[in-house]
């Protein structure tokens, strides 16, 4: 027995010792972050691995906030050297950051994602304006003398009388998803503006009513799995669903797109800025693993590459939306000098 | 009397035909129920994922010259794919058609042409048999035949050259090999479980490693040893209560504990195994401790009788008498640790790992986490895939409830 608790203590402290050694000594690039940006990085990723003699860099897919999060805990071979993210990093984020050690940081614009709402090929082909798309989602809406009630509408019909006379039911993703926040921020918050009652209001009453979706049903948080939504939509013909760009993209055989304010959800249509649902997609560099880790400037050399995020980079293939060609140039450059991101 | 209670019992009779027939038509339906949605889910699963089992790939005549086999380091393989495809379609001059036409062959072909040829290859023009694109092969298995687009992701022209190849019977479909063979991989076509299949192995070892020994040295104490006071009913209470605890829970503290205290690398399946550990722990320790209670008292009493020390008597009888019992529970319990994703997601373990990792320390997946990852893909190439892997996942899990069965009936004791 003495012998088997020998060798249980040499073993683990075996374990331990080499733990540390084998993290020391880790070459390749650690990333974390957005499931939106998660499948164009692992592209960017595997062709750099191909291209290049380094290895082929590790990416998780933890969301916006826990890549941050994680990405903002310290500097060294422990923590990650880049975090994704579907949305701009915070200032609050920045802080956290910097009271880690972590103080200069790299951003890089990747491209667009459009947010889409989709059905099923079967269903009524919607135009939807960001107002009506407020009354069919929001938690409480105007009443029409000057107050706010818990929203009444139940069909869609009820909302604009040439929509089919169908149970609003939306499914969408749930609040820890940069997607819903992107959407809030879009749609919700941008149709506000153009009811006075709400307008009226300030503060957080302002915030909560502009923000808040209904919970009564006829909104669905659908889990983070934007192929799920699609399947249900698919059994389901009264249904939308709100997903990126690059689902509806792979999905034109079981869904189609909802036109917003008249403008379809098509690849031209984002690229020029007409579709008004898009949003920004980025990653965070740590200035301090530059020259490190190895491969980490030439990662960033192959992404900001032309044949990557250009118009028409393979990405594109993938669903992006790639910037204008004068924005390109300047993330490019602006990436490519290892400038710090200032907020 | 013998003939009142003959005629109370036959009066009763009827009634408890009647209570028996239904007890075991309730329990036909309910078995009915349980394997017809079992049936079910298989179905669908079988139905969906064994198309993935195949893959599409493209005749294509890749000529080599004798300065290309001296110096096999300078060929640009991606252009001899290119070349190959061209020759297949010269009368193609435009850029954007070329462009169009060069994305019918994976990214992958020019690999697998680099592994095939060597300075033994002889000069010459040979047949590649290059791996397609994703596109090309969901419509080479018909997946878009009566949907609104038959073409699926391809344009008009890729369809139209995709059409011309078929006509010349240069399309053909194998057996995926790198579905068992690779790690994963951003193209579906390129994308493997072998990866993620080393990488459960080694959680899964190390699991064993550590949950057995210790799972069993604790049963047999608490069982054999262990006086019965506060304390020890304490500790019981605690093992019961761990084994209901929601597994990403033990994923906080492993990275809690391992990561940021130990300093133990992200995404390394040694972390992983000792997070599983946690898990699996009181399971096996339940377990174990229903196997010794169940060995007969008769025999621990003769050995003590016969002048056995305590020590002796567990040793020489409780243990081999237990041990199928404690095996079949640790190997339930690993089977549960197989099929998790939650407490690895906490440790970096959803991760996009191209390599097949080669130690415990190296970056890896599991099986469970690569189909998460997969189904979460919006490429359209991994649905099948997903399920593909899926099925791989259960044929891993019938084997060792199977070892389970087989270890109980070899080793099992009758009295």
């Amino acid at each position: 027995m003495k012998l088997v608790n020998r060798a249980f203590v040499i073993i683990f402290s075996y374990l331990i010792i080499t733990g540390v050694n084998a993290q020391s000594s880790r070459d390749y690039i650690s990333i974390v972050g957005s499931s939106t940006v998660y499948p164009f990085s692992i592209v960017v990723a595997e062709n750099f691995g191909l291209a290049t003699g380094y290895r082929t860099p590790t990416i998780e897919s933890t969301g916006s906030g826990g890549g941050i999060r994680a990405f903002c805990q310290g500097i060294g071979l422990n923590f990650p050297d880049i975090t994704n993210s579907s949305r701009r990093i915070r200032q609050s984020e920045v802080d956290q950051c910097n009271s880690n050690g972590v103080s200069e940081i790299i951003e890089v614009k990747v491209g667009y994602d459009g947010i889409v709402l989709a059905n099923s090929l079967s269903g009524h082909n919607f135009n939807l304006t960001k107002e009506e798309i407020f009354l069919a989602l929001a938690k409480t809406v105007p009443d029409g003398n000057g107050g706010l009630i818990e929203n009444p509408y139940t069909f869609w019909s009820e909302i604009n009388s040439s929509f089919p006379n169908n149970r609003i039911e939306v499914l969408g993703p749930p609040p820890t998803s940069g997607t819903r926040d992107a959407f809030v921020e879009l749609v919700m918050d941008a149709a506000c503006s153009s009811f006075p009652e709400i307008e009226a209001l300030d503060g957080e009453a302002h915030q909560l009513a502009c923000q808040s979706m209904r919970e009564d049903g006829h909104f669905i948080e659908a889990g983070e799995n934007d192929n799920m939504i699609i399947q249900r939509l698919n059994v389901n013909s009264n249904a939308l669903g709100i997903f990126g760009y690059s689902f509806l993209d792979q999905n034109r055989d079981v869904v189609k797109g909802s036109r917003i304010d008249d403008v379809a959800p098509e690849f031209d249509f984002i690229v020029g800025g007409q579709y008004p649902i898009s949003r920004p997609l980025y990653f965070y560099v740590k200035s301090a693993h530059v020259g490190i880790v190895p491969g980490l400037e030439e990662f960033i050399f192959e992404y900001t590459d032309e044949n990557t995020i250009g118009e028409f980079g393979y990405l594109t293939d993938r669903g992006l939306i790639p910037m204008g060609y004068e924005e390109f140039e300047m993330i490019q450059s602006s990436a490519r000098q290892l400038s710090p991101l200032q907020l | 009397m013998s003939r009142d209670l003959k005629t109370l019992v036959s009066q009763g009779l009827k009634s408890r035909y009647r209570n028996e027939r239904i007890m075991r038509s309730l329990g036909v339906t309910a078995l009915l129920f349980a394997s017809g949605f079992l049936l079910l889910i298989l179905s669908i699963i079988f139905s969906q994922g064994y198309r993935a089992f195949t893959q599409t790939y493209i005749e294509i005549p890749i000529e080599l010259s004798t300065a290309d086999i001296e110096d096999i380091s300078s060929i640009n393989f991606q252009n001899k794919i290119r070349d190959g495809l061209r020759e297949l379609f010269p009368e193609l001059q435009a850029r954007a058609e070329l462009a169009d036409l060069f994305r019918l062959a994976s990214r992958g072909a020019s690999i697998d042409l680099e592994r095939d040829i060597s300075s033994e290859t002889p000069p010459g023009t040979i047949n590649f048999i290059a791996l397609a694109s994703s596109d090309v092969d969901m419509i080479n298995k018909g997946y878009f035949v009566d949907s609104e687009s038959p073409r699926g992701r391809l344009s008009e022209q890729q369809y139209e050259y995709f059409q011309s190849l078929t006509d010349r019977n240069l399309i053909s479909r194998q057996i995926n090999t790198n579905l068992f063979l690779k790690g994963d991989s951003s193209y579906p076509e390129m994308a493997g479980v072998m990866g993620a299949i080393m990488g459960s192995v080694f959680v899964l070892g190390i699991t064993l490693f550590l949950s057995f020994p210790i799972g069993a040295a604790t049963a047999i104490y608490l069982e054999e040893f262990a006086p019965k006071n506060r304390f020890t009913d304490f500790i019981e209470v605690n093992i019961n209560n761990l084994a209901a605890v929601p597994s990403v829970i033990f994923g906080l503290l492993g990275l809690a504990m391992f990561i940021n205290f130990f300093g133990f690398p992200r995404s390394a399946p040694i972390v992983g195994g000792f997070v599983l550990t946690l898990m699996t722990l009181p399971i096996v320790i339940i377990a174990s401790r229903a196997a010794i209670t169940s060995v007969p008292p008769s025999i621990k009493e003769a050995a003590l009788g016969l002048g056995a020390s305590k020590l002796k008597m567990v040793v020489d009888h409780v243990i081999p008498l237990a041990l199928p019992g404690m095996l079949t529970g640790t190997i339930i319990g690993m089977a549960r640790a197989l099929g998790e994703s939650a407490p690895l997601l906490m440790i970096g373990m959803v991760a996009f790992i191209t390599e097949i990792p080669q130690t415990i320390f190296s970056p890896s997946t599991t099986l469970p986490i690569q189909i998460f990852l997969w189904a979460d893909s919006p490429d359209r190439g991994f649905s099948e895939r997903t399920s593909a892997a899926i099925i791989i996942l259960l044929v891993f899990l019938i084997l060792m409830n199977l070892i389970a069965v087989i270890l109980r009936k070899k080793f099992e004791k009758k009295w």
